[in-house]
């Protein structure tokens, strides 16, 4: 048979083929692919370019994703090098902030610290409460309350942070003012309660700021932490069962050292979360002339915050330049922080 | 339409494994030739190697000759797309489109190709329907999802779907293996109709089906564990199923096997 | 495991069971407790939020006005006015910010799971989407403003806005579409090759469909996330009270900037303009969440 008659069948033979026939000519359709036939057939041409140009179009994206994390670090740094080299201060270790255009004189180590502590504090109240929060939702909650209990804990990562600004500054400071004070006056002597550099009564203070963000942070870690602990092999279960251990015995023996590694990592994308909160610090936060003291009761701003309070007078590329640069910094942090939480799991297989 | 196949001193590898081992056939139109062996020892691999759906598989290559009418599917020139438009398979699961119709999915090969013509498409899907037994069940609900019918009934529209783009060639891959023994007749006899049309290659581990659908049966064997799959013998499947020439052979097919 | 028996009626064998020593019973209970506490403690702070929002902001938005006027002319003493500036400067930018986002991320997940399979080049785009999912708002904000307004010497617009929240939009949609594409079963990509279906046409029409209903679901959720974004608004955009439907020129409102921009009018028509448009934004961030479970229902695959 040769090609072209076998494939250019009568379609006649296929309508008359009855019900048995399996004679479903379209005759351009094969007229366009057959096999064997020369390579010059426009459907196996169309197939090929086809898929050439999607081919093409999705590794195309991702080479942009690359090119535009490369962009991201490229330009932060081409715009921080002018101000960098005009800075009279030392840029990583001096305390003051001063972006003025003619008088460039910026460090980055006040916010720094005050981003660090904040976030560290955060994570502090936020670790127990959504390891707590994972396990109910996984190992105590009834099966079918399960889901919607879940879909309560992710509602808080719904709400937007301006939102918790404002209830930070409005509402929730001003309640835990008398705390606040309490804290201050009896439990002054440990340095993290000592008189800060703003009202504690008032409460604009990094106390209040790293509830809110624990509270932020809540919904991230449980729903890390969740999938984790529902992925201990049942295997290990039953035979904590079986030797009758009690709930919690199981928890502690199987769930708990199998979960570790997943919860940590949980908690590092958290802290990289907060340690980029922008707006609920910066309603939060109280401006202050003075250095950040190591007390909860302190003020002042974050990297994240200090630079949404400036951005408005943005005008002068060396001004802007030098909040840039104070950005890159909370760029490596944040990657230091996200890479360190993709390591931590990365070394489990058993978590794929 | 229906094309011969003349495999070649095939060789199969998955990356550095030797998966199967020379085999030399001939596959005669309107014909049936059935595959049968022991687990592991090739045969899914050389009937996907016919239509190079082995090279959806990273790693998988394959050597030597696999010619149809005389025409080399792996040469150069040759697009694995049309290869596969000539040669169409079933696989051992049932597997609709889940997100189309029955209908959608029978005329899915055409229309994904380009033919947009509903007078046409219509009676292509009835037409292929009809031709895998399956007309008369679903005629009322052709624009209802392929997922909901039963696994028998998936198995006859994947069959539809499959002579719907009027192949030359039909392979199938344990086509019964999921489905009960009615739905099994059901198959077997569509076979017998379908060889009038297409050559068709089976694989199956179930040796009554193979004695009863087949015209020639490959018996295909492993040398020995890692060791790669060899075709022990290839005759008519009545000369197979009575008198083979080899003890291998006879020992597998009255299950006196391993 | 322990049966309420009184001394008299405790059987003379040992129990068939052995008892629990009361530390272990403790620790137990302990555990729940404190484990249930945790939960609940979680659940102060939502409710409390929520029930913030709608006693200081409900009252505003329950008002025609509302939804029709902007604050266009109003000084902080004019009680009236409406936020329908800020409503169209929140979903223009996020409309804007999915349509560019959402087929860069559906291609580069294509790639990850179709096309790159452990090559290199994966590898690096999979770190690369890991990095920016970490980066903070305020990071995208600056680089957008180093790029479109210090590089290219472009104003700023809203259009820059919609640039930033793309760049954190990316990385949320490309890992939903990643995990659906992973699991549409192989067999149906090769049902599809056997029929002689060229590779792109199958992702296309076969894979993409399956994994549609999923994809939708969230880009609706990634969405109601940056349309509540405000550091990039902060930095990109000026704040206006009068309405502009220009993306490309001027200022624009969008609610995060107003809320943000009002929250500096400090009486009670400064607040209740800020919690009405807490109200509002919520609103609409619930909207388009329950949008993304109706559009999943309906396009899911069915079986009967
Ligand atoms: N995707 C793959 N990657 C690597 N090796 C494979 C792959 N598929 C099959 N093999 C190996 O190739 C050999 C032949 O496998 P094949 O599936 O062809 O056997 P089979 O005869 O069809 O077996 P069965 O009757 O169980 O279906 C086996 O050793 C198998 O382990
Ligand atoms: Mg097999």
């Amino acid at each position: 048979m040769s090609d072209r008659s076998s494939l250019r069948r009568p379609a006649t033979t296929a309508t008359s083929g009855g019900p048995r026939g399996g004679g479903v000519t379209d005759d351009e359709q094969f007229a366009e692919a057959p096999i064997p036939s020369p390579p010059s057939q426009s459907a196996a041409k169309h197939g090929r370019l086809g898929d050439r140009v999607f081919a093409g179009f999705a590794t195309g994206a991702g080479v942009f994703m690359v090119v535009l994390i490369a962009a991201i670090g490229i330009f932060l740094l081409i715009q921080a090098i002018p101000p960098l080299a005009d800075n009279k201060a030392s840029f990583l270790f001096s305390r003051t902030w001063n972006a003025d255009p003619a008088d460039l004189n910026f460090g980055v180590l006040d916010l720094l610290l005050v981003t660090v502590f904040s976030s560290v504090f955060a994570l502090v109240i936020a670790m127990p409460v959504s390891l707590g929060i994972a396990l109910f939702l996984t190992q105590y909650a009834p099966r079918r309350a399960a889901r919607p209990l879940a879909y309560l804990v992710d509602l808080l990562a719904a709400v937007p942070s301006i939102i918790y600004g404002l209830w930070g500054l409005e509402v929730l400071a001003p309640a835990l003012s008398g705390f606040s004070v309490w804290l201050n006056e009896n439990l002054g002597w440990i340095p993290i309660f000592a008189d800060g550099n703003v009202s504690a009564q008032i409460g604009q203070t990094i106390f209040v700021a790293g509830i809110v963000l624990a509270v932020m942070l809540l919904p991230i870690i449980t729903a890390v932490s969740r999938e984790v602990f529902d992925r201990t092999p049942t295997p290990h279960l039953e035979g904590a069962i079986a030797l009758g251990a009690t709930k919690w015995e199981v928890i502690r023996t199987t769930v708990l050292p199998f979960g570790r590694p997943g919860y940590i990592s949980a908690s590092m994308l958290g802290l990289g979360r907060a340690l980029g909160e922008t707006i609920a610090l910066l309603i939060i936060l109280s401006t202050t002339t003075q250095f950040f003291g190591w007390s909860l009761f302190d003020g002042g701003d974050t990297i994240a915050s200090k630079i949404a309070r400036a951005s408005a007078e943005f005008n002068d590329p060396k001004a802007a330049g030098a909040y840039v640069a104070a950005g890159l910094v909370l760029f490596a942090l944040t990657f230091v922080v996200n890479a360190a939480a993709r390591a931590i799991v990365a070394g489990h297989k058993e978590y794929e | 339409m229906a094309k011969r196949i003349d495999i070649k001193d095939l060789n199969l590898f998955y990356g550095s494994f030797h998966a199967v081992d020379g085999v030399t056939l001939a596959v005669p139109p309107r014909n049936v030739t059935a595959f049968i062996g022991p687990s592991g020892c090739g045969k899914s691999t050389v009937l996907r190697s016919l239509n190079r759906m082995h090279e959806v598989i990273p790693g998988a290559r394959a050597e030597g000759q696999v010619l149809l009418d005389g025409e080399d599917i792996y040469s150069a020139a040759v697009d694995p797309v049309s290869v596969r438009r000539t040669i169409g398979m079933v696989f051992q699961r049932p597997n609709p489109f889940p997100t189309m119709s029955i209908r959608d999915n029978v005329v899915a090969g055409l229309r994904l190709a380009g033919v947009r013509d509903r007078k046409r498409l219509d009676e292509v899907a009835e037409r292929a329907l009809r031709g895998a037994n399956l007309w008369a069940e679903v005629k009322d609900r052709l624009g209802k999802p392929g997922g909901g019918l039963s696994g028998g009934q998936q198995q006859r529209l994947c069959i539809a779907r499959a002579i719907a783009v009027q192949p030359d060639v039909l392979l199938m891959d344990e086509p019964c293996s999921a489905l009960d023994p009615i739905s099994t007749l059901a198959i077997e006899d569509l076979i017998g109709e379908l060889k009038k049309d297409y050559t068709i290659v089976i694989v199956t581990h179930n040796m009554q089906q193979a004695a009863r659908v087949s015209d020639q049966t490959a018996f295909f064997n492993l040398a020995g564990v890692g060791q790669p799959g060899k075709l022990i013998e290839v005759d008519d499947t009545e000369k197979i199923f009575s008198n083979p020439s080899t003890k291998a052979t006879e020992d597998y097919i009255s299950g006196r096997f391993g | 495991m322990t049966t309420a028996t009184t001394d008299l009626d405790r059987p003379a064998t040992p129990p068939a069971f052995q008892e629990i020593s009361p530390g272990r019973k403790f620790r137990n209970r302990l555990a729940t407790v404190l484990v249930t506490g945790a939960f609940l403690v979680a659940m102060v702070p939502l409710v409390w939020v929520i029930w913030t929002v709608l006693a200081k902001g409900l009252h505003r938005v329950l008002n025609a006005d509302w939804w029709q006027k902007s604050f266009g002319g109003l000084t902080s003493r004019n009680p009236g006015g409406g936020v329908y500036h800020a409503i169209y400067g929140t979903l223009l930018q996020g409309l804007l910010c999915a349509v560019i986002a959402v087929p860069i991320a559906i291609m580069v997940a294509v790639y990850l799971v179709e096309y790159g399979r452990r090559s290199r080049l994966a590898k690096a785009v999979t770190f690369t989407v890991d990095i920016l999912s970490g980066v903070p708002s305020i990071v995208a904000a600056l680089f957008l403003y180093a790029l479109w307004v210090t590089t290219l010497g472009l104003p700023r617009s809203a259009f820059a806005v919609s640039l930033a929240l793309v760049l954190l939009m990316i990385p949320v949609v490309v890992r939903t579409t990643e995990e659906l594409l992973k699991i549409v079963p192989d067999e149906l990509r090769e049902a599809s090759y056997a029929l002689g279906i060229p590779k792109w046409k199958t992702i296309v029409k076969i894979v993409l469909p399956t994994a549609m209903s999923g994809i939708i679901t969230g880009v609706m959720l990634a969405l109601a996330r940056v349309m509540g974004e405000t550091a990039p608004v902060l930095v990109l955009v000026g704040y206006n009270q009068f309405i502009n439907y220009d993306p490309f020129q001027g200022n624009m409102a969008s609610l995060p900037l107003l809320m943000n921009s009002e929250r500096l009018t400090t009486n009670a028509i400064g607040e209740a303009r800020v919690w009405g448009a807490a109200v509002t934004l919520v609103l609409i961030i619930t909207v388009f969440n329950l949008l993304g479970s109706l559009l999943s229902r309906l396009t899911a695959i069915k079986t009967k």
